[in-house]
């Protein structure tokens, strides 16, 4: 295979730039790299880059935001906090409307309390009321007590002061029951926000603490356009990136996904098709298709009638209605006569209507089917390749008690994860194949398919059956020329949906 | 628990200040609001002056575990149910303080308060436009539904 050099090149120029905890074998870093060569090839400037960020490194990295604003602002970290919550985390944005807008207006929309107009007003109102704190007593309108130890009343910049308790009971049941970051003032009609330098000086239980502070961080990944947490069960990490785009990112938990929607890695077709496609195939609308492409209504009170066997002659079973009727033509039976089967009615309109549709419905169903079917076929093989993994690990150590070394036996693990990208990104291929309309270039497309679909079958092969202590050398060679035959051919393929979509070559169908 | 015994605490308050503060045209039920703690009745009478005077109505107000964290569910029960374009005919009342609006500085009194001034800034009687659909598919508890609050001046 002419192609050998080319794709070492490849994997040896991008070796370094991964997370190198692998087996250190060069040719698994560098397949994700060819991976994205389209990308960063066409992209020029603005490569997409992205980081992991566990627990720890997300609070570090929103700190370090509110600190950069809090530094420029001057004033406190909390408020600065709430106003990057109010614009999505987008420091830009925000001191853009910071410097050129009404600040007042600013503040009133992120629930603040204006902390220049305040702060020589709350000296004043602070001193006159711990002057006459003394000798008067306070009322508290949630437990609707009247205190004389004013000391427990405590309130935001919106001056609404309630006791300790409340206050207290208040936060606890908004964080653990409602799971609100975002907790406003509890006086009638305030939406003054709270902020965690309150938070932390109310509450004394660590548990509601810690669940306040994970809220805020959650807070801070959800809104932030270039975060996103990783989808995989339990895992604590999410996945910063320079900028949205539909990119793979692998997690430090190694589940890899797409950074635009999180679903699985679903190269060549787009984020909005893929969407699409899910909603189909978990709605029940396919079952609406077999019905209306597996049976035929009544012409005369219009009951869903399924044929399975028997003559032409259909008699309604509905008591109330027991028409008469041909199962071919849907037209009344009485013109039929006794010899149904040189249904004469065949041009009457209405039963040519009805065929129509019924025929229509059934080549929607059909063509469904016919990219399900592949596409599912595909989610059934991935399964299995779990076991071929171990398989693959077994045979491995099987070749190496016979004079092979261990490097040498790594074209293994190599041609399985091959394998298992092939099929990722053929499953996905049905999906776009669906929603595509013909045209020249969709027969270049279905071309490729058809190519990377048989190298990776025969690839398959080789890997489950054909490896026994005899044949080493041979198989060695047939499964390496094999793999790189199916990389090449993947990337191929994937070069032509990228460049369909940059040329618009391709047309969508809208199918509900 | 700690919040059942806040609960507790402030419905007695409550209920005290609504007897000693007592507004007119508001006034507790007695027999059915001292006997339990969860479940009050409150007899309401229509404004003078507007469209819903000499008429009474009665408000149920069932006080949840967290109130007053947690708002009450409060609907019209009884004979009488005001026809009203905010109040349907089963009862439900569409108002922002009873769900998203809740503060825990509100009360069963203010409350009261605020459906009386929603009652006397009413126009015309009529029926909210979906009445029909809402009575027939709603759930038992008003809180369950996602109410839509459109319009602010009736």
């Amino acid at each position: 295979m002419d192609s050998d050099e080319e794709d070492f090149s490849y994997e040896e120029e991008d070796d370094e730039g991964d997370d190198s905890c692998d087996f250190g074998v060069d040719a698994d870093e560098g397949f994700d790299s060819t991976y994205d060569m389209p990308n960063t090839a066409s992209g020029a400037d603005d490569i997409f880059t992205y980081e992991v960020l566990t627990p720890d490194t997300i609070v570090s990295y929103m700190n370090t935001i509110i600190d950069e604003v809090d530094a420029v602002f001057q004033l406190t970290r909390p408020v600065a906090r709430i106003l990057l919550g109010h614009f999505k985390w987008d420091k830009e944005k925000l001191l853009e409307r910071y410097y050129c807008g009404d600040q007042e207006k600013l503040f009133k929309d992120a629930h603040l309390v204006n902390p220049l107009a305040q702060s020589t007003l709350n000296k004043v109102q602070r001193l006159s009321r711990s002057n006459s704190g003394s000798t008067s007593s306070a009322f508290c309108d949630i437990c609707l007590q009247v205190s004389t130890n004013i000391q427990t009343f405590q309130g935001l910049e919106c001056h609404h002061e309630f006791c300790t308790r409340c206050w207290k009971e208040y936060l606890t049941s908004k964080i653990m029951d409602e799971q609100k970051e975002n907790i406003a003032c509890p006086a009638v009609k305030c939406d003054i926000l709270v902020n965690e330098t309150f938070v932390g000086r109310i509450l004394n239980d660590q548990i509601v603490k810690r669940k306040y502070h994970h809220l805020i961080a959650n807070s801070f990944v959800v809104n932030n356009r270039l975060i996103k947490w990783c989808p995989a069960p339990d895992c604590m990490n999410a996945v910063k990136a320079s900028y949205s785009d539909a990119n793979a990112v692998t997690c430090l938990c190694r589940h890899e996904f797409c950074f635009g929607c999180t679903e699985p890695v679903h190269e060549p077709v787009n984020c909005s098709l893929l969407k699409q496609w899910i909603k189909k195939c978990n709605d029940d609308s396919e079952t609406a298709n077999w019905i209306s492409a597996n049976t035929k209504e009544c012409p005369k009170c219009q009951v869903t009638i399924e044929k399975n066997g028997g003559c032409n002659h259909m008699v309604c079973r509905n008591n109330s209605c027991k028409a008469d009727f041909c199962w071919v033509c849907l037209g009344p039976w009485e013109p039929h006569g006794s010899n149904w089967y040189s249904c004469n009615r065949f041009d009457e309109k209405d039963s040519q209507n009805a065929r129509e549709a019924q025929n229509k419905s059934r080549s929607s169903l059909e063509r469904y089917l016919f990219y399900c079917n592949r596409y599912m076929n595909h989610i059934q093989s991935a399964k299995l390749e779990c076991e071929l993994e171990a398989k693959v690990v077994t045979k491995m150590n099987e070749m190496q008690k016979h004079n092979m070394s261990w490097i040498e036996v790594q074209f293994l693990t190599k041609a399985v994860k091959v394998l298992s990208m092939c099929r990722n990104t053929l499953k996905y291929t049905y999906v776009f194949a669906f929603y595509l309309q013909k045209n020249n270039q969709t027969v270049i497309f279905e071309d490729n398919q058809k190519d990377v679909e048989m190298a990776t079958e025969t690839l398959s092969e080789y890997l489950e059956r054909d490896i026994s202590s005899e044949n080493l050398g041979c198989i060695k060679q047939k499964v390496q020329d094999k793999y790189r035959y199916c990389e090449m051919r993947r990337k191929v393929l994937l070069d032509h949906v990228n460049e369909g979509y940059e040329r618009d070559f391709w047309e969508f169908q809208d199918i509900p | 628990m700690a919040a059942n015994e806040t609960r507790t605490r402030r419905l007695h308050r409550e209920l005290q200040q609504l007897k000693t503060n007592a507004l007119p045209g508001i006034n507790v039920n007695e027999d059915i609001s001292t006997s339990s703690l969860e479940t009050w009745v409150i007899n309401v009478d229509g404004a003078s002056g507007t469209l819903y005077e000499e008429e009474q109505f009665q408000l149920q107000f069932k006080f949840p575990a967290k109130y007053p964290f947690d708002s009450p569910q409060v609907m019209f029960v009884g004979s009488n149910i005001p026809i009203h374009p905010h109040i349907y005919s089963n009862g439900h009342i569409c108002l922002s303080i009873l769900t998203d609006d809740w503060s825990p500085a509100l009360s069963v009194q203010s409350v009261c308060l605020s459906v009386v001034s929603m009652l006397s800034s009413c126009k015309e009687k009529k029926l909210p436009p979906d009445n029909e659909f809402y009575v027939k598919t709603c759930s038992k508890n008003p809180k369950k539904t996602r109410w839509w609050y459109h319009d602010d001046t009736v």
